[in-house]
């Protein structure tokens, strides 16, 4: 019975870290870029959290606004007081489907390119996006990279005639990460 | 036979919890580290008027900063409301590090060159570390060059010297209202006679309400303690605007405080609101980053 009991439990075991194929990485990094003849503003944020579940493509993302650097620290403070109001707002998240999970060989290296769709929540409001990911599987790690834009007037952040010129509409999102397995808990 | 079962069901049940799991938020998957939240832009500037506030320069900020006072708005017409006249501090600031600035101008008032640092103790924060107020430390240290009103006495160079410590305690209790006390000690070496003490208590109170995202009402007062100084002087009030565009801020505001360091608008207000002796002034800062 004893040895009964330990193959179960061993298969138990072998059956869950089977089916797991959920990736995750809490040091994701989003760069956003904005572009304009007075102004060039760029900010970093090296510690946003993301899960895949490859069982069902499902994706997701997770920032904090504050989290965001800049190089220079008078725009940080204008752009959390008031662009982001990040102590109203203090996440930004995004909630998707990779269309075409199924290309992704977890175990084969190589460079996939899909199509990611979902609804991407900036300063309370969310809408949806589409865009082109990469994976890239090297010796069993996996990352990931995706670049988009997004309107601001899409996100009801308001930019004031004074500095109209500094800010661009849209600004250009690049986002990469390094995936590790999640490790599921028995 | 009976114990496999057992793990037949835990196993189907473990499965099936899985499959739950995925319809929930996959970032709840993952355990959340708590960060530290630093509470910013408690003030616009890193004056709330004349008094400093608790804010200080980020590491490689200059601020150029030009402080302009308007004569008496009592001077009537004829002085066109104290625009005839002009009090000026031009000065530059900078941030050797978040939590460190230093300083220095020159006045108009007294033809005086004054320096300052300024140290944050405490930052005002929550999430990981919890701190309700924001605490800064001040010093600053003055040297009055108007040429000496009788020149026959024997005038020694530390007569010229004035000292000024602070505490900045202050706290945003919401994005809109912040609040700062400032406990002040003004010492000035030499004073006009024996009984005017050459020591100066006072507390300060400033607080700004935000009115839009750009623009905040500004308040201070400081009541300096009783019995301290010469007849003819008063407390300093001043009310005024903050208005923020891009790198610049404007301060526009109204005072009976001709001077804009501590030294003289603690211990040297001749202004009387109830008078009409109030100043029409305004700050200019220009942020530059060094770094």
């Amino acid at each position: 019975m004893s040895t009964k009991f330990l193959m179960a439990t061993v298969f138990c075991f072998c059956a869950h870290l089977a089916i797991s194929q959920t990736y995750y990485s809490k040091s994701g990094k989003i760069t956003f870029h904005s572009d304009t003849d007075m102004e060039k503003i760029d900010a970093e944020n090296a510690s946003a959290s993301t899960v895949i579940d490859f069982t069902t493509g499902a994706i997701e993302w997770g920032v904090l606004i504050q989290g965001f650097k800049f190089e220079k620290a008078l725009m940080q403070d204008h752009f959390n007081e008031n662009y982001m109001e990040s102590s109203k707002f203090p996440k930004a998240k995004f909630r998707g489907i990779i269309e075409d999970y199924a290309k992704v060989n977890l175990s084969k290296d190589g460079e996939y390119k899909v199509r990611v769709k979902g609804d991407l929540e900036i300063h309370g409001v969310t809408k949806t996006v589409e865009t082109d990911a990469t994976f890239m599987v090297k010796n069993n790690m996996l990352s990931a990279k995706s670049k988009f834009s997004v309107l601001i007037d899409d996100y009801a952040i308001k930019v004031p005639k004074v500095v109209e010129n500094n800010i661009a509409d849209e600004v250009e999102i690049t986002i990469t990460a390094d995936y590790q397995l999640l490790k599921p808990k028995l | 036979m009976k114990m496999y079962k057992y793990f037949l069901f835990f196993l189907l049940l473990s499965a099936s919890v899985n499959l739950y799991g995925q319809e929930d938020d996959l970032l709840s998957l993952l355990d959340e580290e708590e960060t530290i939240n630093y509470t910013t832009a408690s003030f616009k500037a890193t004056r709330i008027i004349n008094l400093h506030s608790l804010e200080s320069m980020s590491a490689g900020e200059l601020d150029i900063k030009i402080q302009h006072r308007f004569g008496f708005i009592s001077g009537g017409a004829y002085e066109l409301w104290g625009l005839d006249q002009s009090t000026i501090r031009i000065g530059a600031d900078y941030g050797i590090t978040d939590c460190f600035m230093i300083g220095f101008g020159r006045s108009s008032y007294e033809k005086t060159y004054d320096g300052f640092m300024k140290l944050k103790v405490l930052r005002q924060s929550t999430g990981a570390r919890k701190m309700p107020i924001t605490l800064a430390l001040f010093s600053s240290m003055a040297i009055k060059t108007l040429k000496p009103s009788d020149p026959d006495r024997e005038n020694y160079f530390s007569n010229k010297l004035y000292y000024a410590f602070q505490m900045m305690l202050g706290r945003k209790f919401s994005d809109a209202f912040s609040l700062q006390i400032s406990p002040s000690l003004v010492h000035r070496n030499l004073v006009a006679t024996e009984d005017i003490a050459n020591d100066v208590l006072a507390m300060g109170f400033g607080g700004r309400i935000k009115l839009s995202k750009r623009v905040s009402l500004n308040a201070e007062y400081i009541y300096v303690l009783p019995d301290q100084l010469a007849e003819g002087y008063h407390n300093s009030l001043s009310i005024g605007f903050d208005i923020e565009t891009g790198g610049h801020v404007f301060q526009l505001h109204f005072s009976n405080s001709t001077s804009m360091i501590e030294k003289g608008f603690i211990a040297e207000t001749v202004g009387e609101w109830g008078k009409g002796d109030i100043h029409f002034g305004f700050n200019i800062s220009r942020v530059f980053n060094l770094k």
